[in-house]
C-alpha cells in the first residue's frame, strides 16, 4: 500500500464539559446525560452504548437534574425552568417556568402522572403530566431553606426531601410535612432515596451515607464513606443494591444482604468501592448489570457488576466514553483545511505546507449572535464554504483567505428540520444538506445535481434544504438494519453508499442499482473478523481515496483502517492486525499474507482521519492526558501511603 | 596552574634590527635577580635594573669594532667580560659565566678554556675539536654537583650532535641526536640540571619538543670516541598551524613546565606570536599571551621572568609555575560551587564550632584594597610569610583572600599554603590554623599541591583543618586517609568517656562515639578511595580501634536502615553503600584478629545478620529486576508536539 505522509495534529483543544446529571430509562435502555454546558446526550445501552442523540446546550442554561417519565424526558435547572425535550427533532419541546427560584431537583411518581421539583425558595412544586405539556398542580408545605433532593416513595403517598441540615417527609396527597430527621451540624443532604420498605437513604456533605427508618424518623445506620461530600445516590431497580458517588471520585456500593452467613436479618452492608474518576462523581445510574457514573472529569464510565454479567464477554468489559461518537472535525480535502467545532465557536486551520513542522492558523470564527451552541458544522472541499447548524437554524458562510474575511450568505430558520449532520458539498452551486438519523435510512437525490457533478447529497428520513432551486425526489431507501449507523458516506466516483453501524458492521449499497454491492454481500456472507467486532468504540467517519476508488478509509478512537476492496477479506483464523507481521516479511511474501483491512494503531484518541488530495493523511488526535491536564485540581489526590 | 602576569617593557630594540634579527645578541644575569646585562648585536652593552625598567649604565666599543658574544658578569671579580671581533687567539664562540663560577671561553672549533688560564697565556695553542664542516649552534654552561659543564650542540651535514664538556678534570662526551624528518634541525635548545642528570630540551620546526636526559655520573669514559646515540622522548607535540615553525624557542621552566614562543595558540588561529606555558606532564596549555609585533624566536628566562624581544621592544613577563597536580591542571578545583552548596558546607558541625563556638571562625575584613599587581603582591607576601609573626601573616593572607578575583590567585594560594606548611614544620612555635583553614576554604588547594598539610594538621591535632581537608581535597592518598582515621579513633578512645556523658544520644541505638568524633569519622567515610590501596594501611589499626570503628559503622548502618530519610540527620553523612563498603574492608583487613577477639564476637554476629538481610534484599530485587527494566523501556515514549508531519508505511 505504500508510504503515507501524515499530518499529526494535536492542537484541537476540544474539551468536553463536566457531566452534571443522568437518568437511566430501564425500559428503553437509554441513558440521558446532561453536561455543565447544558448539552443533552442520549446513549443507547442496548446498541453498544452508542451516543445516538445529542442536543447542543445553550449559554446560561445549567441543567441540574433529569427525569424520564416513560419515553418523555424532563429536565430542570438553576434558571428555574422545567424543559421537556423533543427527542425526535433533537431540541427542547417547551419550557415551563416554575416560579420558585433555581430548581435543584426533579422527580416523578412511579405511575408517571406527577412531576415534582425542589426549589430554592423551599417549596416542592407538583406538576401534572399531560399528553402534550405539564401543568402546575400545587405546592407542598413551604420550608425554610432550599430543597436539594427529592425522592418519591414507590407507593406515591410519601415524599422525602433532602434539605440543609435535615430530611423532611411529606404526605404527597395532603402536602403536609409529617416529620423531619434533624442532622447534627451544618450539612447539605445532596441526595435521598425512598425505598419501598419505608427506608430512607441519604448522602450528605459530611461524607456520610445514612440509613433512616422513614416511618419513625430514626437513624438506623451511618456509613462514613469519605472525608468530603457524598454527591449522589442511585438504587437498583430491585432495591438490593445502592451506589453512592463522592467528591473523591469513588463510587461506593452497598448491598442489602445479611452480614453473616447464619444471620437471617438483612441490612445495608458496604461492599465494593470503584475508583474510576479523578474528580467529583456528580451523576450515577444503577442499571441492572452495571454502575454508570460521570462527573467533573467529563468521562462516562460504565462499570459492569461482575456478579451480574458473564465473565470475559464484551458485557463484562469496563467502558470509558471520553470522546463524542461523532465527528467534530471537518477536513477540506482540496484546500488542506481543518474545521474544528467547539460548543461556542468554530476554528479553521491550515495544515503545514511541506515537511516543515509548523501549522498555520488561518481563521477563527466565533459565534456570538445567538446563545445556542453548535450542533453540526461542515466545510466544503475547496474550503470556500462553511456551514453550520444550531438547534434552530442552518447558516452558510463564504470564507476568503487571502485577506481573511467571512461573509454570511444564507440563513434558514429550520423550524421543522431535525438535524443529524451538515455537509457542504459543492462550490459552484450552493448546497447544504442536513441529515437526520434514525434506524431507518431514506435517501433523496437531487437528480439534476447528481448528473451535473456526479456528487450526491444525502438526507435521511425527510429533509434536505437546498439553497438554489433544485427539485427533490425520493430516490431509494436502504434496507433497515437493527443497529444505529455511526458513519455514512457516498463514494464520489462509484456512488456507493458506505454505512458503518454501532455493532461495527459495514454495508456498501449501490445507489445506482439500489441494492447491496457484490463486495458487501461477500462481506456479510463471510462475516467480519471477530476482533473487528470486539472493538468498543464506534467508527465515526468514513472517507475515500481520490486516487484509488477501491480504498475506504474509516477510523474509530484507537485506530484507522484503510479497506482495500480489491484484496481478499480476512478469514476468521487470519491475523487481523497484521501490519507488524507484514513489515517483517520479504516483499514478495507480503501479498500472500495481506488482506483487505489495513489497520494502523499508531494513533490514539483519534478525532478525525482524512485523506487530502495530495494523498497525505490528516490525523487529528486529542490525547486524554491533555484533556485531563485542563481539568481543575481534584479535591483530594490519593498519594502513596497517605 | 602556571600563570603569566602582566608584562612590561624593559627597553626598545635598536634600529639596526632586521626581519630575522631582533638586534639583541644576548641577555645575561648580573649581580642579583633584578639586574640583567643586555648585549646588542653591534657595539653596546647596557646594564638594566629590571623592576625599575631603566638602564643603569652602558658601554660601547669603538666604531669599527663589533661585539661578537654577549657580555657576561663575573661576580667574583665584579667585572664584565666581552669579546670583540671574535679574537683572542682563535675565534671565540661564547664566554659563559655562572654566578659564583669562573668565566669559561668556548671557541668556535669546540675547544674550551677557563678565562683565567687563557688570559695568563694568551698565545697558547687552541685545539680543533669539531670536524671540518661542523659548526656550533648553541651553547650553555651549568654547574652539576659542583662541577662545571659546558654544553653545546653542533650541526654537521644535517646531523646534530651534543657535546658535554666537563672542566677540572676535562672530559668531553659527544652524542648524536636522533634524526627528525629529513631537513629538519632543532630550532632551539634549553638545558637544565636536576637529580644528577642533565636535561636537554629541543624544539623542531614541526612542533615536536623532545627531551633527552644524560646522567652526569657516567661521563668521562672514553674521550673523543664515536658519538653515542642520544635517546630522546617526545615531551610535547605543539600545534604548528600551516607550514613549519621558523622563529620559535622553547625554554624549560621547571620539571613540568615549558615556555614556548613563536608557536600558535591552539585555540587562537594560525598566528604564531604567542607566548605559552605548557605542562609537559599533562600536555595541557597552562597560560598563553599574545605578543604584539614580530617574534624573533628568542627567549631568556631569569628568576621567574621571561625576556622576549618582539616587535620593537624587549618585554619582561613575570610568570609562575607552582607545583601542579592533575586536579589543578585539569582545572577541577576551579569548579565553582553554587552558593547553596557552600552554605550547606558551612553548616556542617565542625570541630571548632563545637568546641569553641564561632569565635575561631575567621572573618573577612570588609576593607577593599587598592589594586596592586599580583606579582608585586606575591613578592611581598612571600617575604612576610617567611619571616613575619603569626598575627601579621594572618592579616596579610586575609587581606589577600578578601579580594574578589580569588580564583585568579590559585597558584598563589598553593604557594602560600606550602610556604606556611614548611615554615610550620620547621618552626614548632609557628602555626596559623585559621589562615590555613581559610586557604583550604578557597577550594583552590589540593593534596598534591601541599602534601604535608594534612599531616601537619594531624601533628598539631587541628582536627578542624583535617576535616576541611578531607572535605575539600579530591586527591588525598589512602595512606593519609588512614592516618586521619587512626588519629580520629585515638581521640575517640581518649576522650570517649566524657563525651558519652555529655552527649544525649537517643537510647536506641546508642552511638558508640561522641558527636564530634562521629562528624570526623563521617568525613573519613566520605572520602574517595581505592580499596587495594587502602587495605594495607587499614591493617595497621589495632584490634581495639577496629572494634570501636566497627561498632560505629554498625550504629550507622542500623540508624540508616531504620530511618527512611537519613539525609535529614546531617548534610554530610555517608550513604548506606559507603558504610557497607567500609565494613567489608575493615573485616577483610582484620578478620582473623577479630575472630580471636572475644569482645568482637557479638559484633560479628550482628554484622553477619546484616549481610544476610542484604543478601535477601538483593535477591528480592533481582527477582523484580526484569520488570523494572521493562518499566525503564516503557518510559522512552517520545513526546509528540502539537503538530508534526510523520511518515507511516502500510503494507
Amino acid at each position: 500500500m505504500g508510504e503515507f505522509k501524515v499530518h499529526r495534529v494535536r492542537f484541537f483543544d476540544y474539551m468536553p464539559s463536566a457531566i452534571r446529571a443522568m437518568a437511566f430509562n430501564s425500559h428503553t435502555e437509554r441513558l440521558a446525560l446532561v453536561r455543565a454546558d447544558g448539552a443533552l446526550e442520549i446513549f443507547n445501552f442496548a446498541d453498544h452504548y452508542f451516543q445516538e442523540k445529542v442536543i447542543p446546550g445553550q449559554d446560561g442554561r445549567a441543567v441540574e437534574a433529569l427525569c424520564w417519565v416513560g419515553q418523555r424526558l424532563f429536565s430542570a435547572g438553576l434558571n428555574g425552568e422545567i424543559t421537556e425535550y423533543d427527542l425526535e427533532n433533537l431540541r427542547p419541546r417547551y419550557t415551563v417556568e416554575a416560579y420558585g427560584g433555581p430548581i435543584w431537583t426533579i422527580g416523578s411518581n412511579k405511575q408517571g402522572t406527577l412531576l415534582m421539583v425542589g426549589c430554592e425558595d423551599g417549596t416542592v412544586k407538583m406538576f401534572e403530566i399531560l399528553k402534550e405539556r405539564i401543568q402546575f398542580q400545587r405546592n407542598l408545605e413551604r420550608q425554610k431553606g432550599r430543597i436539594v433532593s427529592l425522592s418519591w416513595h414507590p407507593s406515591g403517598t410519601l415524599i422525602a426531601a433532602g434539605m440543609m441540615d435535615m430530611i423532611r417527609i411529606f404526605n404527597a396527597e395532603t402536602g403536609k410535612e409529617m416529620q423531619h430527621d434533624p442532622e447534627s451540624r451544618e450539612v447539605v443532604v445532596w441526595s435521598v432515596a425512598f425505598l419501598s420498605d419505608y427506608t430512607i437513604i441519604s448522602g450528605d456533605s459530611a461524607g456520610k451515607v445514612q440509613i433512616w427508618d422513614g416511618l419513625t424518623g430514626t437513624l438506623v445506620r451511618t456509613h462514613l464513606v469519605t472525608k468530603w461530600d457524598v454527591l449522589c445516590l442511585s438504587v437498583s431497580q430491585d432495591e438490593s443494591s445502592l451506589i453512592a458517588g463522592t467528591s473523591e471520585g469513588t463510587v461506593v456500593q452497598f448491598q442489602f444482604i445479611s452480614s453473616t452467613v447464619d444471620q437471617q436479618e438483612e441490612e445495608w452492608v458496604r461492599t465494593r468501592t470503584f475508583k474510576n474518576h479523578s474528580h467529583d462523581v456528580r451523576a450515577l445510574a444503577h442499571t441492572e448489570t452495571a454502575v454508570v457514573s460521570g462527573g467533573m472529569d467529563t468521562q462516562l464510565v460504565v462499570r459492569p457488576l461482575l456478579d451480574k454479567v458473564e465473565k470475559n464477554t464484551q458485557e463484562s468489559a469496563m467502558r470509558k466514553i471520553a470522546l463524542p461518537h461523532r465527528s467534530l472535525v471537518c477536513c477540506a480535502k482540496k484546500a488542506g483545511l481543518l474545521l474544528f467545532q467547539f460548543p461556542d465557536h468554530l476554528e479553521v486551520w491550515r495544515v503545514g505546507e511541506s515537511d516543515g513542522h509548523g501549522e498555520e492558523n488561518t481563521h477563527t470564527h466565533t459565534h456570538t449572535h445567538t446563545h445556542t451552541h453548535y450542533a453540526y458544522s461542515a466545510l466544503s472541499p475547496c474550503g470556500e464554504w462553511l456551514a453550520y447548524s444550531t438547534v434552530s437554524s442552518v447558516r452558510l458562510y463564504r470564507l476568503q483567505y487571502n485577506n481573511i474575511s467571512i461573509t454570511k450568505v444564507g440563513c434558514s430558520t429550520l423550524t421543522l428540520l431535525p438535524l443529524f449532520s451538515v455537509s457542504v458539498i459543492v462550490h459552484t452551486a450552493l448546497f447544504i444538506n442536513t441529515i437526520k438519523c434514525m434506524s431507518e435510512l431514506a435517501l433523496f437525490f437531487s437528480s439534476s445535481y447528481f448528473q451535473l457533478d456526479k456528487l450526491s447529497i444525502v438526507a435521511i428520513e425527510t429533509t434536505v434544504t437546498i439553497y438554489g432551486s433544485v427539485c427533490l425526489q425520493l430516490h431509494c431507501t436502504v434496507p433497515i438494519y437493527s443497529s444505529c449507523p455511526t458513519a455514512i458516506a457516498i463514494h464520489p466516483t462509484t456512488s456507493h453508499l458506505v454505512v458503518v453501524h454501532a455493532d461495527q458492521q459495514i454495508f456498501e449499497y449501490s445507489l445506482v442499482q439500489k441494492e447491496y454491492t457484490e463486495w458487501s454481500r461477500k462481506l456479510q456472507k463471510q462475516g467480519l473478523h471477530s476482533l473487528w467486532l470486539e472493538r468498543d468504540t464506534p467508527v465515526t467517519h468514513v472517507t475515500f481515496s481520490l486516487k484509488n476508488p477501491a480504498h475506504i478509509i474509516l477510523h474509530d478512537m484507537f485506530m484507522f483502517c484503510i479497506i482495500d476492496q480489491s484484496l481478499p477479506l480476512p478469514e476468521s483464523k487470519t491475523l487481523l492486525y497484521n501490519q507488524m507481521t507484514l513489515r517483517s516479511l520479504p516483499e514478495q511474501e507480503r501479498i500472500r499474507h495481506s488482506h483487505a483491512f489495513k489497520i494502523c494503531k499508531n494513533f490514539k484518541h483519534v478525532m478525525c482521519v482524512s485523506l487530502l488530495e495530495d494523498h497525505s493523511l490528516v490525523v487529528v488526535e486529542r490525547p486524554l492526558l491533555d484533556m485531563m491536564s485542563q481539568l481543575p485540581a481534584p479535591v483530594r489526590q490519593k498519594k502513596f501511603a497517605t | 596552574m602556571a600563570a603569566l602576569y602582566e608584562g612590561y617593557t624593559l627597553c626598545g630594540l635598536v634600529p639596526g634590527q632586521t626581519l630575522t634579527n631582533s638586534g639583541i645578541q644576548g641577555i645575561e644575569a648580573e649581580r642579583d635577580s633584578d639586574h640583567v646585562v643586555v648585549t646588542d648585536s653591534t657595539r653596546s652593552v647596557t646594564l638594566y635594573k629590571v623592576s625599575d625598567q631603566k638602564p643603569l649604565s652602558s658601554w660601547t666599543v669603538k666604531q669599527g669594532q663589533t661585539l661578537t658574544c654577549p657580555a657576561v658578569y663575573n661576580s667574583q671579580t665584579e667585572e664584565y667580560v666581552v669579546v670583540s671581533d671574535n679574537k683572542v687567539s682563535s675565534d671565540v664562540w661564547r664566554v659563559h659565566c655562572l654566578p659564583g663560577g669562573e668565566p669559561v671561553v668556548l671557541f668556535q672549533r669546540g675547544a674550551v678554556r677557563l678565562l683565567d688560564s687563557l688570559l695568563s697565556a694568551p698565545q697558547q695553542p687552541i685545539e680543533e675539536v669539531l670536524a671540518q664542516e661542523e659548526a656550533i649552534r648553541w651553547s650553555t654552561n651549568i654547574v652539576a654537583d659542583s662541577q662545571q659543564f659546558v654544553i653545546f650542540t653542533t650541526e654537521q651535514k644535517g646531523d646534530s650532535f651534543l657535546y658535554l664538556h666537563r672542566l677540572n678534570p676535562n672530559t668531553l662526551q659527544r652524542y648524536r641526536l636522533e634524526r627528525e624528518e629529513p631537513g629538519l634541525s632543532p630550532l632551539s635548545f634549553s638545558a637544565s640540571y636536576r637529580d644528577k642528570h642533565i636535561c636537554l630540551l629541543y624544539l623542531y620546526p614541526n612542533g615536536h619538543v623532545y627531551q633527552s636526559v644524560v646522567s652526569v655520573r657516567g661521563l668521562g669514559g672514553d674521550e673523543g670516541a664515536q658519538a653515542l646515540p642520544l635517546p630522546r622522548s617526545l615531551l610535547l607535540g605543539l600545534p604548528v598551524g600551516e607550514g613549519l615553525l621558523e622563529a620559535a624557542s622553547a625554554q624549560l621552566l621547571d620539571e613540568a613546565h615549558v615556555a614556548v614562543v613563536g608557536v600558535p595558540h591552539p585555540s587562537a588561529g594560525a598566528g604564531k606570536d604567542f607566548l605559552c606555558i605548557w605542562n609537559t606532564n599533562f600536555q595541557t596549555l597552562q597560560a598563553g599571551k599574545e605578543m604584539a609585533g614580530k617574534i624573533y624566536g628568542q627567549l631568556w628566562t631569569f628568576s621567574n621572568k621571561l625576556f622576549i624581544p618582539h616587535g620593537k621592544t624587549l618585554s619582561v613577563i613575570p610568570y609562575e609555575c607552582p607545583k601542579s597536580s592533575l586536579a589543578s591542571a585539569l582545572g577541577k578545583l576551579k569548579q565553582a560551587k553554587t552558593e547553596g552548596e557552600l552554605k550547606q558546607m558551612s553548616c556542617v558541625p565542625s570541630w571548632n564550632n563545637i568546641l569553641h563556638g564561632d569565635k575561631a571562625q575567621p572573618s573577612r575584613p570588609a576593607e577593599t584594597r587598592k589594586t596592586v599587581s599580583n606579582f608585586i603582591k606575591t613578592k611581598y607576601l612571600n617575604f612576610s610569610v617567611q619571616t613575619a609573626p603569626v598575627e601579621e601573616v594572618q592579616r596579610e593572607v586575609e587581606g589577600l583572600l578578601s579580594r574578589a578575583d580569588i580564583q585568579d590567585l590559585q597558584p598563589l594560594v598553593g604557594q602560600l599554603a606550602s610556604m606556611l606548611v614548611s615554615r610550620s614544620l620547621a618552626d614548632p612555635a609557628f602555626y596559623t590554623p585559621s589562615t590555613l583553614a581559610q586557604l583550604v576554604h578557597t577550594q583552590s588547594l589540593c593534596h598534591s599541591v601541599c602534601p604535608d598539610l594534612v599531616l601537619l594538621a594531624l601533628e598539631r591535632r587541628d582536627f578542624f583543618l583535617c576535616q576541611l581537608c578531607l572535605q575539600f581535597f579530591p586527591d588525598i592518598p589512602e595512606a593519609v586517609t588512614c592516618a586521619c582515621l587512626k588519629a580520629f579513633i585515638r581521640v575517640v578512645i581518649k576522650t570517649g568517656e566524657e563525651d558519652k556523658e555529655k552527649s544525649s544520644t537517643p537510647p536506641e541505638p546508642i552511638c558508640p562515639v561522641g558527636l564530634h568524633k562521629a562528624v570526623l569519622l563521617n568525613e573519613v567515610l566520605l572520602t574517595a578511595y581505592s580499596d587495594t590501596f587502602l587495605l594495607p594501611h587499614l591493617k595497621d589499626l589495632s584490634s581495639q580501634h577496629v572494634v570501636l570503628f566497627l561498632q560505629y559503622l554498625q550504629f550507622l548502618y542500623l540508624k540508616y536502615s531504620q530511618d527512611a530519610s537519613p539525609q535529614m540527620h546531617g548534610l554530610r553523612s555517608p550513604s548506606l553503600t559507603q558504610i557497607m563498603d567500609w565494613v567489608c574492608m575493615v573485616l577483610d583487613a582484620h578478620f582473623t584478629v577479630l575472630v580471636m577477639t572475644p569482645e568482637a564476637k557479638g559484633l560479628l554476629v550482628n554484622l553477619h545478620s546484616f549481610v544476610k538481610s542484604q543478601v535477601r534484599l538483593v535477591s528480592e530485587l533481582g527477582k523484580i529486576e526484569g520488570s523494572l527494566q521493562e518499566l525503564n523501556k516503557m518510559k522512552v515514549k517520545k513526546d509528540v508536539g502539537q503538530y508534526s508531519i510523520e511518515i507511516i508505511e502500510l503494507f
